[in-house]
């Protein structure tokens, strides 16, 4: 008895730290990328894989970004209540949106890096790296990649 | 060696195709890595550990992919693509392939 009120208790620290500490990570996230997007909003990204002809003479180069973010105890707790009704689940849409967005940005800071402005043909990857017990994703890698043509003076 | 993601490269002709190459690795990190990873997934937020990990595997696998093309006489890699998968807890594969071609 003693033991099952201990993992209740265990069991709500948890939820209560997940739900302060992710919320707060999440917000000071967004805010650093947000500005981080801001401020590399020259580095355009294009899904074609057909260059226009004035860039024959830009050698093209291979960047990449990639992330892997974890969800919070909490949100994983309200994705799995989720999974009762069905529907949205929002813990996991920003999770994905967050992974992404980052992702995407560390190719943009490569490219920058040498000196090129424009990434064509870029592909995305998501893979869960880790699930535990009951089959909830943990985390997620996101890997961006394209070909950034470089600017040679 | 160029790789490259596109199927064409802007202002080059490809003279030969010398067929797919690829490169792959398993990873794991040591345990103090996944215990870090285990209380981040309490409160959330960038599991550096595995970034890292990932990272270095990718650039292995890239790696390897290189030094299949030069044996095969390729001077570029083009088509490139990745893929990841989860072999066990705490272990990744990371996959890449592509087609060794000879530039001009």
């Amino acid at each position: 008895m003693e033991q099952f009120q201990f993992q209740i208790v265990l069991g709500l620290v948890l939820l209560v730290l997940g739900y302060f500490f992710g919320r707060y990570f999440e917000k000071k996230h967004f805010e650093s990328i947000i500005q981080r997007e801001a401020e590399l909003a020259n580095v355009v990204v294009i899904a074609s894989k057909y260059t226009t002809a004035s860039d024959s003479a830009k050698p093209g180069m291979m960047v990449t970004g990639s992330v892997v973010i974890s969800v919070d105890y909490f949100k994983r707790f309200l994705a799995m209540l989720r999974t009762i009704f069905g529907g949205r689940v929002t813990a996991y849409e920003t999770l994905l949106d967050r992974a992404r967005r980052e992702a995407i940005l560390r190719m943009k800071q490569e490219a920058k890096a040498m000196n090129a402005d424009r990434i064509f043909n870029i592909k995305l990857e998501t893979a869960s790296i880790s699930k535990n017990a009951s089959g909830n994703i943990g985390s997620v890698e996101v890997l961006a990649y394209g070909t950034a043509l470089i600017n040679v003076e | 060696m160029l790789i490259s993601n596109l199927e064409i490269i802007p202002g080059k002709n490809i003279t030969e195709h010398l067929g797919l190459v690829q490169g792959s690795t398993v990873r794991s990190k040591h345990v103090g890595r996944d215990l870090m990873a285990g209380i981040k997934n309490i409160f959330g937020g960038e599991l550096v550990g595995y970034t890292e990990l990932l990272q270095e595997a990718r650039e292995e696998a890239v790696d390897r992919m290189k030094q299949q093309a030069q044996a095969v006489g390729a001077n570029a890699i083009v088509n490139v693509r990745f893929s990841t998968s989860s072999v066990t807890q705490g272990a990744a594969e990371l996959f890449a392939y592509g087609s060794a071609v000879i530039l001009e």
